[in-house]
């Protein structure tokens, strides 16, 4: 008779009491955000200087990125497609790809390991400077000033530099299927355009504002709750890159699974 | 068992003078550590109040009891006519203005230039004020502490007594009545640390403000205070003038003045 490997299991325990009280720490903060954004005073300019900060100052990277993914996506995909005489279909299957599904999830990992450790990094080393405490001295809740608005910020940013980055990904595919063919950019647009759906864009548009959301909260929640000096701010903003890229997937996981309930797969 | 007890005649001050500051039975702990235990302070106007005790004893987080960055289990903290621990976030903020909280680590925030730091206590807590107004009170607090200078200098570019003369500045910005002190002089060189121990004397002075110090230097304890209060086991252990605590036979109070 088979024997549950209890030992096995016991030793998992701690860890998974660990995963558990984490997530149930990052879903109250999450509560404290919804209960806090709608409230007044709103800290509209620290928002706007956010999304100056999350959002325009990340286009570089994002775009140079999106770029590179566009073309070697094409280059490795080109030999396959010859091989079954669809390589006229390059432009089509490239952008289904890449809106659908490879340019939201990359732009927002790329935002996660840029944007993430940054906010949990800044709200960590802001945390044991005693920064924090001072702002809240200074008649300042310092969860809206600070998280609220950086939340937000990542929020609304995040389907932005998606929709740029995928169009930056296009046009490295269109300059990697003209390598080693003749492609015109009208022609290659039409056919990408032709190709793509209202239901191709819609989901992986309302998965960008989770993506943004989940990026927002795990590196405000990170760098709030940061503590043992400067080991615990290089903590903070590693361990804020992690959670937030497997939220991510996790976010990606159930956004297919939704719309495929729906009918938008 | 430590015992409570008066050394000088500073108790019969308080009864004749104005109260600001009432602490009565305050209890603080983390799980098991009881910090506070029974602790019970009253502080005049104008006067200089250094609490003295050893690193861990619990200073710290006294001041951040009267200043609400810490919420006490039990007791109250009276000031300006409120019980800090009951009051809401509105009127916590006003009394907030009224009283500067000069931080262990200056708390400067490192996005933002001297000007910036100096703007930001002004533009929370006195939404109304204007651009002219600001630009001449941040003005007047960096001269008073004699640092005009580095108005658009970043934090990071300055010393550590120069960060420490700004953080006084943006303290003073409000003019508040009360100031706490964290720890002024800890990390600074003896000679940076008198100057701000002078600078702190200077502003009570000039601004009759009332203090409350956290210390364990025992030449800003010499220098600055008007009264001594030893914070041993949680709670006030001995209180008086820093001669009469620096003679007195008890091991527990001679062994900080040996």
């Amino acid at each position: 008779m088979y024997k549950l490997p209890y030992k096995m299991i016991a030793s998992y325990l701690p860890s998974l009491n660990i995963f558990l009280k984490e997530a149930g720490e990052i879903a109250r903060f999450t509560g404290r955000f919804f209960t806090q954004w709608f409230k007044p005073r709103y800290e509209i300019a620290e928002l706007l200087r956010q999304c100056f900060v999350i959002g325009y100052r990340s286009l570089p990277l994002v775009g140079l990125t999106a770029f590179i993914l566009g073309l070697v996506l094409t280059i490795q995909l080109r030999p396959s497609m010859e091989d079954y005489g669809v390589a006229s279909q390059l432009p089509a299957i490239v952008g289904i790809a890449i809106i659908r599904e490879i340019g939201p999830v990359i732009v927002a990992l790329i935002f996660a390991g840029k944007i993430g450790s940054s906010i949990g990094a800044e709200l960590g080393s802001m945390k044991v400077t005693e920064q924090i405490d001072a702002m809240e001295v200074s008649g300042t809740n310092p969860f809206k000033y600070l998280v609220v608005t950086r939340v937000l910020a990542a929020t609304l940013m995040l389907p932005v530099l998606v929709l740029l980055g995928d169009a930056v990904s296009l046009y490295g595919s269109w300059l990697g299927v003209n390598i080693r063919g003749n492609t015109s950019f009208y022609l290659f647009w039409t056919q990408v355009f032709n190709s793509i759906t209202f239901s191709d864009v819609l989901p992986a548009f309302i998965k960008s504002y989770f993506f943004g959301f989940a990026v927002g909260v795990v590196g405000c929640y990170k760098g709030f709750n940061s503590n043992k000096g400067t080991e615990g701010v290089g903590r903070s903003a590693n361990s804020a890159v992690v959670v937030s890229s497997v939220m991510i997937f996790l976010i990606d996981l159930l956004a297919v699974q939704v719309t495929d309930v729906l009918g938008l797969n | 068992m430590p015992k409570n007890f008066s050394l000088n005649s500073n108790n019969d001050k308080a009864e004749s003078s104005e109260t600001v500051l009432s602490i009565e039975h305050l209890y603080k702990s983390f799980g098991a550590n009881k910090v506070l235990v029974d602790f019970n302070l009253d502080l005049v106007r104008g006067e200089n109040v250094v609490v003295l005790g050893k690193s861990g004893s619990g200073k710290s987080v006294l001041i951040k009891c009267i200043i609400s960055l810490l919420n006490p289990d039990s007791g109250s903290i009276r000031m300006f006519g409120s019980n800090i621990p009951d009051i809401k976030n509105d009127v916590l903020d006003k009394i907030r203005a009224k009283v500067g909280f000069l931080f262990q680590s200056n708390a400067l925030y490192d996005s933002m230039t001297v000007r910036e730091n100096l703007e930001f206590p002004l533009r929370r807590h006195w939404i109304s004020v204007t651009q002219r107004q600001v630009n001449a009170m941040v003005q007047e607090a960096l001269e008073e502490v004699g640092l005009a200078h580095t108005i658009d200098s970043m934090p990071a570019e300055l010393s550590g007594g120069m960060r420490k003369r700004i953080a006084l500045a943006r303290t003073l910005i409000l003019k508040p009545e009360i100031i706490l002190y964290d720890e002024p002089t800890t990390g600074l060189d003896p000679i940076t640390a008198k100057e701000i121990i002078n600078l702190m004397i200077e502003i009570r002075e000039r601004y009759t403000t009332t203090s409350l110090i956290i210390s364990h230097d025992m030449n800003c304890v010499r220098m600055a205070s008007s009264r001594v209060v030893m914070l041993i086991d949680g709670s006030c252990y001995a209180s008086g003038s820093f001669d009469q605590l620096a003679n007195n036979a008890d091991p527990k109070v001679k062994q900080f003045f040996e």
